[in-house]
């Protein structure tokens, strides 16, 4: 069961990673690194539900420790909330790069390699 | 063994997820990228629920389809009229390459390892969270991971501040 979700994650990733290094619009280079944030939280998700967490091998468990079991979810909140602002900050800088160079082509905004 | 539902439910999501993907990376018109970007946070959302992880699957739909995706649609409009090319950049040769070994790399590491799989009868208590997952989620979050939450607010004020700044006119 594990497995296949993480084929799906990786996947995604792999996706979002081609996107990323060949996509001239810096927009669809934003969207692709969502879409790889995206296979992430499907793989951390995917071990919190169907591998058994390493406290269930201890000797003694605590009944508060039954939380652990969803490490996995908490993680992945985390991981939305920063995509989140990521996209905003970032299509802030997508504005204010049309405002000063008049272009959204990745290959075109180069000033510090000339 | 899962039901039949569960299966069929599985690969169809599974199915969307990964063509919605590849046309948003192949389809050249930023919009129709954008819509489509939208069809695989659905089916995302539709495989956290799942997993049980319900909670996650709206905040998904909330987050990425209500929000993310909108601010992506407002910037491809915006930038409607700037001179793009279609053209892929000179790194595409190279990153099939390298995306092609990472992807052989890790399912083949995905179905080599051992993994320590939660037995299909599930623990009593393993069981009574997951059934429960949002509020014992709220729990977690809130008694464990207090100083993460506090963090990602300030974080999240620190990015509304700073994309305020960006597009602010002088």
């Amino acid at each position: 069961m594990l497995e296949r979700y993480l084929l799906l994650s990786v996947i995604l990733f792999c996706i979002g990673l081609y996107g990323a290094l060949s996509r001239r619009n810096i927009i669809a280079v934003l969207i692709c690194t969502e879409l790889m944030l995206n296979g992430v939280n499907v793989a951390l998700v995917a071990f919190s539900r169907y591998s058994t967490p390493a406290f269930m091998r201890l000797t003694s468990v605590d009944a508060s420790d039954s939380v652990k079991v969803l490490d996995g979810q908490a993680f992945a909140i985390f991981v939305v909330v920063v995509a989140a602002a990521e996209v905003a900050l970032g299509l802030a800088l997508v504005i204010a790069l049309i405002r000063s160079r008049n272009t959204t082509d990745v290959t075109e905004i180069n000033l510090m390699g000339n | 063994m899962p039901n039949l539902y569960q299966e069929v439910i599985f690969w169809a999501l599974f199915a969307i997820t990964v063509f919605s993907a590849l046309l948003v990376v192949g389809q050249r018109d930023m919009f129709r990228s954008a819509l489509a970007l939208i069809v695989t946070f659905l089916a995302i959302a539709g495989i956290f629920a799942q997993m049980n992880a319900e909670f996650l699957a709206v905040a998904q739909v909330l987050i990425y389809v209500g929000a993310v995706s909108v601010l992506v649609i407002f910037a491809v409009m915006f930038t409607k009229d700037m001179p793009h090319s279609t053209r892929s950049t000179n790194l595409q040769p190279v990153s099939i390459v390298v995306v092609g070994l990472l992807f052989i790399a890790l399912s083949w590491a995905i179905f080599q390892s051992q993994w320590n799989e939660m037995p299909a009868e599930l623990p009593v208590f393993v069981e009574s969270t997951l059934v429960d997952s949002s509020s014992q989620l709220g729990t977690a979050i809130i008694r464990d991971y207090v100083m993460a939450f506090e963090t990602v607010g300030v974080l999240l004020l620190a990015a509304v501040v700073g994309a305020l700044a960006l597009v602010r006119d002088k």
